[in-house]
């Protein structure tokens, strides 16, 4: 039995549906991300494991204990809060000694377990400051240690990087991910921000209107997306129109063009489907001089972004009937790289695994593309 | 037709002055501007201080000089009739804060749509004088099943009530303007997170980071108990206001002497919201990112 368990949960809002029929079954020690866009029920589900919102239906349970009925200060939940919702009127120590004085431990006890979390969040001797004394960075960490101070069952992080600037951003979410394994402590995070939730996270939960969209390791989401909306949404990507050409070859054509994608397809030979290509994926090169594996679509380059690492380069597909599709490839940087210059014709490559059919097929193709990258692997 | 010549008149002369305002060096706009503030501000002062001026002039008229202040200090009803003032100020601020400051947090942590309502309540004082709320009082609570006045315990109770509601615009207000500068969501969820229940929350959470709103409140509070006259004279209640008026009948230099009195107590009261304020305010404000 897993350790954290959401079963059917369903949350109403009057006529509005923010949360239907959710499930997960989270691991003891597991960190899950709850990602989406803003409005798509993340945060209402991880309210209501919290216990601040009552589920319309369904029920969770940690530890094999029903805690759906549980006022919240009668679960054992940790909270960190987008923002801190520290005490103001109380010291860094008094705010991560709170929940343990709650509890009438002795005040040795708390004193001790207080100096322990202040080692492990790096604010050793700033105990007596103030919350307004700490930089943003710090109060979230302080925020972390009071809610880490009650050994909670399952640890619930609400955006807790979203109101820090990017560089203290990243430089947190190491430390979080850090001490989370150190304690081992089940872990639910809720971002609209797919880095922070593909480096965090063992599982993640993409959600969207309320719906789940597809749940599992940042790999398989990245890679083999079950849905077109987690296609879109996690990651750059190329979303282009083809028409199925032969089903059984998995064979489809691009403006006339012919290429075979490594995914099932469902769809009549002669309809359109949508097929997905991240720009890792692809690469620039000359036309065919003979045959090979690799699918190939006449180009033009558009226009050069240079990124840093990456350079995202835009093409647009060669048309018969006028403008086609502009997609994006990327390219690592590279000093001696030579780029073609805009508007110079160009051959877009790429395998047949780095192509997805989107909108048809759902978990089956996903895990049949999961089968085939370890078989490759 | 004169108003109008006149308006017209003063729209030339602002013209003019903006005419020359234009053509003036930046220096000497702002020196004029300067001049102007400088005007309204003394006006203020004086509309402020004249009055007190005269009343202290006055209260010098008795002779020997400063007998009328000797002899307010010297009548013990003066202390009696403040001392019970006070006590009923006080009872008024805690009975107000017991119900008031988790009215406005529930209103504005579960019940928001409700705020319209509850500020309408609490600015009825302003819409119904104290004459009509005291008889109200008195017409109700002066035979049984409740006869209260007919007891002085009974008729103080009827009295600090009154005072209450009187103090809801001021005390309601300030609260909420204190629960306003906080995250209180956020708050009392992280605080229910940790285990904490609804009494331990307001009282280790709420109220300390309400304090300097509850006490502009709890001064603002004392001011109007200590001044109210028309309750406190219809219960018959030996305060502050009706011995003031009281002595303006036969010692009417002392009553100028003790109205200045009262009025250097208020500021003391608003002197020691002020420095015990100090400080405070960013510890009470700063929440969320920086």
């Amino acid at each position: 039995m897993a350790f954290l368990e959401l079963t059917g949960v369903q949350k109403q809002f009057g006529d509005v549906t923010a949360v239907l029929d959710f499930n997960l079954a989270a691991e003891r020690g597991e960190f899950v991300s709850f990602l989406g866009p803003s409005g798509c029920g993340k945060t209402t589900t991880l309210r209501m494991i919290a216990g601040f919102e009552h589920p319309t239906a369904g029920s969770i349970q940690i530890d094999g204990t029903d805690i759906t009925g549980r006022a919240p200060n009668q679960r054992n939940v940790g909270m960190v809060f987008q923002s801190y919702a520290l005490f103001p009127n109380m010291t860094v120590a008094s705010n991560v000694g709170f929940g343990l004085k709650i509890r009438r431990r002795p005040q040795a006890e708390i004193d001790k377990r207080v100096a322990e979390l202040l080692a492990l969040i790096h604010l050793e001797g700033r105990g007596d400051r103030y919350p307004w004394q700490l930089s943003g960075g710090q109060q979230q960490r302080v925020a972390l240690a009071r809610a880490l101070a009650i050994s909670p069952q399952v640890l619930l992080l609400d955006e807790p990087l979203s109101a820090l600037d990017a560089k203290i951003r990243v430089a947190l979410r190491h430390e979080i991910r850090e001490i989370q394994r150190q304690l081992g402590i089940t872990t639910v995070y809720v971002t609209h921000d797919q880095e922070e939730a593909l480096e965090l996270s063992d599982r993640i939960v993409v959600m969207s209107e309320g719906r789940v969209e597809q749940i599992g390791t940042p790999f398989e989401i990245y890679n083999f997306p079950a849905t077109p909306f987690v296609a879109t949404f996690v990651g750059t990507l190329n979303a282009v129109e083809a028409r199925v050409e032969d089903q059984a070859a998995h064979r489809l054509s691009l403006n006339g063009h012919s290429f075979v994608t490594a995914s099932d397809i469902e769809t009549p030979a002669g309809q359109a489907v949508m097929v997905a290509m991240r720009p890792e994926m692809l690469t620039l090169g000359e036309p065919a001089t003979e045959a090979d594996d690799v699918n190939r679509l006449p180009a033009t380059i558009h226009d050069i972004a240079f990124l840093g690492s990456v350079i995202r380069i835009r093409v647009r597909l060669a048309s018969p009937g006028g403008d086609g599709a502009l997609i994006h490839v990327d390219t690592f940087n590279n000093p001696n790289l030579a780029l073609p210059p805009v508007g110079s014709q160009v051959t877009v490559k790429f395998a047949p695994e780095g192509c997805l059919v989107l909108g048809h097929g759902g978990v089956t193709q996903v895990e049949d593309a999961l089968a085939a990258a370890e078989a490759m692997l | 037709m004169s108003m109008g010549a006149g308006t017209n008149r003063l729209g030339q002369g602002i013209e003019a002055m903006q005419g020359k305002a234009k053509d003036a060096p930046p220096k000497q706009r702002t020196s004029r501007w300067r001049f102007a503030w400088w005007l309204v501000f003394i006006a203020g002062v004086v509309y402020f201080f004249l009055p007190l001026l005269g009343t202290f002039a006055f209260s010098m008229k008795s002779i020997p000089a400063f007998s009328a202040y000797t002899g307010v200090l010297q009548d013990p009803k003066f202390y009696s009739t403040l001392g019970y003032s006070f006590v009923v100020g006080v009872i008024t601020i805690i009975v107000s804060i017991a119900l008031l400051v988790p009215t406005a947090y529930w209103v504005r942590l579960r019940m928001p749509r409700a705020r319209p309502i509850v500020e309408f309540i609490t600015l009825l004082p302003f819409v119904v004088p104290p004459i009509v709320l005291v008889f109200g009082l008195i017409s109700t609570f002066s035979h049984p099943p409740l006869p209260f006045t007919h007891t002085d315990i009974g008729s103080t109770a009827l009295l600090v009530c009154g005072y209450v509601i009187l103090s809801f615009p001021y005390m309601y207000r300030a609260v909420d303007t204190g629960l306003r500068s906080m995250d209180v969501q956020s708050l009392t969820e992280a605080a229910q997170s940790l285990g904490a229940g609804w009494g331990r929350i307001l009282i280790t959470v709420i109220l300390p980071n309400l304090r300097v709103a509850l006490l502009s409140g709890a001064f603002l509070t004392l001011a109007i108990v200590v001044g109210e006259f028309t309750m406190a004279n219809f219960l018959a209640r030996p305060a502050f206001a009706p011995y003031l008026s009281g002595l303006g009948s036969n010692e009417p230099y002392q009553q100028s002497a003790l109205a200045l009195i009262s009025f250097a107590l208020t500021w003391l009261a608003m002197g020691m919201i002020a420095l015990l304020g100090r400080g405070n305010r960013s510890r009470i404000t700063v929440t969320g990112a920086r």
